[in-house]
């Protein structure tokens, strides 16, 4: 290495140590939320700046996150609805965007104008006629009514993902199974579903994301129902509550935000391409 | 059969055609269903909700004609919340725009160490769960033992804690500052995407004739990034409307209406009132939803006019 290669270099050193200290402020709301869970109540406010707790861990905030203020139910309420909402979004958006991409059908135009034009329709305008109409339905206070709501608006992003990418596939594919005698289904199922996996990834997860950290929707179909309750909807019930409980608040929190932090771990690549398929589009 | 000849058969009308006509509305179904009960008819039907005088608890309202629009535009409050609504978009959007995309230069750079982790940190707020993160930031800012006051005290820049959600002046500010934090990083991403569509060799080339690191930027970058500024720009407009859970959770639209944004006057009336007036609340809720088309036009004929939308979707 010259010192000329080094002193170019040094400038992006710099800029490198400048981002690092922006991150480390960026995660500290969660660093300190971990701390604050595994704190005792005086230590939170006794030291208010030390991320180590000064009388030692205690794990037993957890276990009342979990137990007294309802957790544990309100996490796998989430997980069912969540999951429950996904399917439904992925299984509706491959198949529209399966017929929308590939056949020139009647009305066509006019169905993508109508999903591109209320594609912005916001969750305010909505979701007083959606109330009413579960009510008439029987479904509010149910998470049947939660999954339906969530999952039944909106989520074109998903529709239009598949549709591209399945105009993209060339027609040969489809004719030379429909030569081999394969019928609609199964030239759907066997060969272009499984084709499309990379956009099923992209779907899911910004489904998942959307779904899990939805708020609006699972308030208002939750306000007479705590027993189906989500987590981000428990949240506020359980500060309203015990409101001078911030290792309580802080384990809930961690509770809450642990499985949707690690997706995003794991699926980063498929989240950045699903945002970026946003603007490129 | 040559492809051509299945093309045809694929083409002609007959018992495979209609059979594939009925599998094509069978593929439909589900999103028609389900996104006519839930996206196309609750828009309408809160037009037609905003003409009724209705309370919520009898099963339908009485026709008013016009009533709750008069009503509504000779409400304080009503004016109150549109104007948040618009301070936030001012307040927020453009330090949110100019922040982010000198981080992606910075961070699309391949002389940049470390990008990947950098902006895995910087995105991670964004997949966080809004209502969440809006009851943890009430502690994160608490005038007692929040970390926020007890570095200001620490520092002596302050000696007694400051109330930024408990004071009119400070709450919305407050608000604005969390979610920039909050949504930094998907404007990030936007960024990043659109510099990755200028290919490296023009910057090479470049270097070669002997231009420097700013007229690269001037004359290369900024030309060719302006028309996805456009659509960054209106999506980051867009979602800036939708603070719902962030200002529900960390003041709920107080002190004293200071951040009621449209949202919140909306579910207040709908849905946090001892007599809820539904057709009051739809009212609003439909002078937001035009809100909102007017901003998705302006995002069309942008996208139009910089001439990114020569694909599919939005």
């Amino acid at each position: 290495m010259t010192p000329g290669y080094i002193l170019s270099r040094l400038p992006w050193w710099g800029a490198a140590i400048f981002l690092a200290v922006a991150c480390c402020l960026w995660i500290y709301p969660f660093v300190w939320m971990v701390a604050v869970s595994l704190k005792s109540s005086t230590a939170v406010f006794a030291d208010a700046l030390s991320l180590i707790p000064s009388d030692g861990f205690h794990p037993e905030n957890y276990d009342r996150a979990w137990t007294t203020a309802n957790f544990g139910t309100y996490l796998l309420n989430t997980v069912v609805i969540t999951v429950a909402s996904v399917a439904l979004v992925v299984a509706r958006s491959c198949l529209a965007g399966y017929v929308i991409g590939v056949y020139r059908f009647r009305g066509r135009k006019v169905l993508m104008g109508i999903l591109v034009a209320s594609i912005f329709a916001p969750t305010g305008l909505t979701i007083i006629p959606i109330v009413q109409m579960s009510q008439q339905l029987g479904v509010t206070n149910t998470r049947l009514g939660m999954v339906l709501a969530l999952a039944g608006g909106g989520h074109i992003l998903g529709t239009l993902l598949y549709a591209g990418y399945f105009e993209t596939l060339p027609s040969e594919l489809r004719e030379a199974a429909v030569l081999d005698g394969a019928g609609f289904m199964t030239v759907f199922l066997r060969i272009m579903l499984p084709l499309a996996n990379p956009v099923t990834a992209t779907v899911t997860v910004l489904a998942f994301l959307a779904n899990w950290n939805a708020f609006f929707v699972p308030l208002v179909f939750s306000l007479n129902a705590p027993s189906i309750r989500t987590v981000s909807v428990g949240m506020i019930s359980f500060i309203g509550q015990y409101s001078t409980d911030w290792p309580g608040m802080a384990a809930a929190a961690v509770i809450s935000l642990v499985p949707i932090v690690a997706l995003f771990i794991g699926m980063q690549r498929y989240l950045v391409d699903g945002v970026a398929g946003a603007v490129k589009s | 059969m040559s492809t051509r000849a299945v093309r045809q058969r694929l083409a002609r009308p007959g018992a495979r055609h209609n059979r594939a006509g009925f599998w094509v509305l069978v593929f439909l179904a589900p999103t028609v269903l389900l996104y006519g009960a839930y996206t196309l008819y609750p828009t309408v039907a809160s037009v037609w909700y905003s003409l009724l005088d209705w309370n919520g608890f009898d099963r339908a309202g009485t026709f008013s004609g016009l009533e709750n629009y008069r009503d509504l535009f000779a409400d304080e409050l009503f004016w109150n919340s549109f104007k948040i609504t618009l301070l936030f978009i001012i307040a927020s959007v453009p330090i949110q725009l100019v922040s982010s995309l000198l981080i992606a230069m910075l961070l699309n750079s391949p002389k940049m160490p470390f990008s990947n982790l950098f902006r895995t940190a910087l995105f991670l707020p964004v997949v966080t769960t809004s209502a969440i993160v809006g009851v943890v930031m009430q502690f994160v800012f608490d005038p007692t033992a929040g970390p926020v006051n007890g570095l200001l005290r620490a520092l002596g820049i302050v000696d007694q804690g400051v109330a930024f959600l408990g004071s009119a002046d400070t709450a919305l500010w407050t608000i604005v500052a969390v979610y920039v934090w909050k949504w930094f990083g998907i404007t990030l991403i936007y960024w990043l995407a659109a510099l990755q569509t200028i290919p490296a060799e023009l910057y090479e080339a470049a270097r070669t004739d002997g231009a420097s690191a700013f007229q690269s930027l001037r004359h290369i970058t900024w030309p060719l990034l302006t028309k996805f500024a456009v659509v960054i720009a209106l999506l980051t407009i867009e979602a800036s409307l939708h603070v719902f859970d962030l200002v529900l959770t960390m003041t709920n639209g107080g002190p004293f209406y200071a951040t009621e944004v449209l949202e919140i006057f909306v579910y207040r009336w709908a849905f946090d009132s001892p007599v809820p007036r539904l057709g009051y609340a739809s009212a609003a809720a439909v002078a937001f939803g035009l809100f909102v088309a007017v901003i998705a036009a302006l995002q069309l004929i942008g996208t139009r006019r910089s001439g990114t939308g020569q694909g599919r979707g939005i």
